[in-house]
């Protein structure tokens, strides 16, 4: 597994093209909302970037993966190891980006958060569950045909529960929720990402031999 | 088993659900305020929902079974079983937003467990969707059944826990099974409303076979022509 992190560490120009587009889209977000946006709008918003973000991320770890570069994990690892490193490391880099996006968006945007702790801890929960998600529906968008279109349709009513309750706990965080009033939002998160963890792990053998 | 593939589970099925639409419109309902003479759509919206449950129950069934054995049949049958349930949750939707307009005053409200049907049907195209772009067979069978437990789980998570926890929702049935407790309803409504789910759960099994039967057969008829 180890060495399944540093061979996507070395494609760092990959990471760099997340990072720009993430950048990219929060502008793109300032230069349409900016004067118009309250604190719903803002979490919103933030989430519906995260989201795309997320998607663009975890497409790279198995449709835009090549042939040879998958067989050659076929050879040398178990299917299991596989998903989890897969799982791990989307979730290592979305916490990473997202904390990043989070300093730019709050540049951008201003920063009405008033509990900051609770807000990152559910923002760190919720990113990794997406990177849950999406990574199994990632291996089995990249057995078909127009992998991106059917990722977007996949995934999308997949994530919305993990996203709902993120959302919600989120917004409560903005305006000054305390952790004794969420720990059952954040509770389902886990909860949620560890089924999804749980069912990739059972079920991604079968899709992983051909 | 045995007996339902007899054609009494079908004459059985047709009666009870002649007995359940008679009754249904015409026994006697308590009037409640609001709902008024609406409160009969119960036996045919909440069949609904109950029998494309169970039909999506059945796709799950034979999805792990398609997992455990690879028997080109039970992929066949979960996707069937998908299609029926589509075509119960289609139903639901719009018995249930007549209701809603009756009641409510609109089509379509922003409530919890009216997103959640929406998003279950959303899951279940694009299951449809998902088979229709994978070209390899065999591949299209596993990806297919993968994706279906996958969803199944998800799905039911979202449907069962998160329109419970405190999140407002004017659709009845929150804090519980909807409608099976027997304290909530009525007794002269419970001597349609559980007829009328044990028709329309063998109705739905009765389509699901005959469905299957005809693509079995007409996959047959390709295999060997």
């Amino acid at each position: 597994m180890k060495k399944e992190l540093l061979l996507e560490y070395r494609m760092k120009y990959a990471f760099n093209g997340v990072l720009l587009f993430l950048v990219s889209t929060i502008f793109v977000g300032y230069l349409s909302f900016s004067g118009i946006i309250d604190n719903p709008g803002w979490n919103a918003l933030f989430w519906i970037i995260m989201l795309f973000t997320s998607v663009n991320v975890s497409l790279k770890s198995f449709v835009q993966e090549r042939g040879g570069l998958l067989l050659y994990y076929y050879i040398l690892f178990r299917p299991q190891w596989v998903i989890q490193a897969k799982i791990f490391y989307n979730a290592l880099l979305l916490v990473v980006l997202s904390l990043i996006g989070l300093a730019i968006y709050a540049l951008f945007f201003g920063n009405p958060i008033k509990s900051l702790a609770l807000f990152v801890l559910n923002m760190v929960l919720g990113v990794a569950g997406l990177a849950a998600i999406l990574s199994m529906m990632s291996a089995i968008a990249s057995k078909a045909q127009n992998n991106f279109t059917l990722m977007s349709i996949l995934s999308f009513p997949l994530v919305l529960p993990l996203l709902l309750v993120t959302i919600k706990t989120s917004l409560s965080a903005l305006e000054g929720g305390s952790f004794t009033d969420h720990w059952q939002n954040l509770t389902i998160s886990a909860l949620l990402s560890s089924i999804t963890f749980v069912l990739s792990n059972l079920l991604f053998p079968y899709i992983w031999r051909e | 088993m045995l007996f339902l593939k007899s054609n009494w589970a079908k004459i059985l099925s047709v009666c009870i659900l002649i007995y359940v639409i008679a009754g249904g419109f015409l026994f006697e309902v308590p009037m409640l305020p609001v709902i008024h003479e609406s409160i009969r759509n119960i036996y045919f919206h909440v069949g609904m929902w109950f029998s494309m449950m169970f039909v999506l129950a059945l796709a799950l069934y034979h999805s792990l079974a398609y997992l455990r054995g690879m028997r080109p049949e039970d992929d066949l049958k979960a996707h069937i079983a998908v299609k029926t349930g589509l075509v119960f949750g289609t139903l639901g939707l719009i018995t249930g937003m007549i209701w809603a307009r009756a009641t409510w005053g609109a089509f379509w409200v922003n409530d919890p467990k009216l997103n959640g049907a929406a998003v279950g049907m959303l899951i279940y195209l694009a299951y449809l969707v998902l088979r229709g772009s994978v070209e390899n067979p065999l591949m299209r069978s596993k990806v297919a059944a993968v994706y279906n437990v996958f969803a199944f789980v998800l799905y039911f998570v979202f449907v069962m826990i998160l329109p419970r926890m405190a999140m407002a929702s004017i659709h009845p049935g929150i804090d519980g099974n909807p409608a099976l407790a027997t304290g909530d309803l009525d007794p002269r409504m419970q001597k349609v409303f559980f007829p009328a789910i044990a028709g329309w759960f063998l109705f739905a099994w009765w389509i699901f076979r005959v469905y299957f039967k005809v693509q079995n057969f007409a996959l047959k008829i390709d295999r060997y022509s």
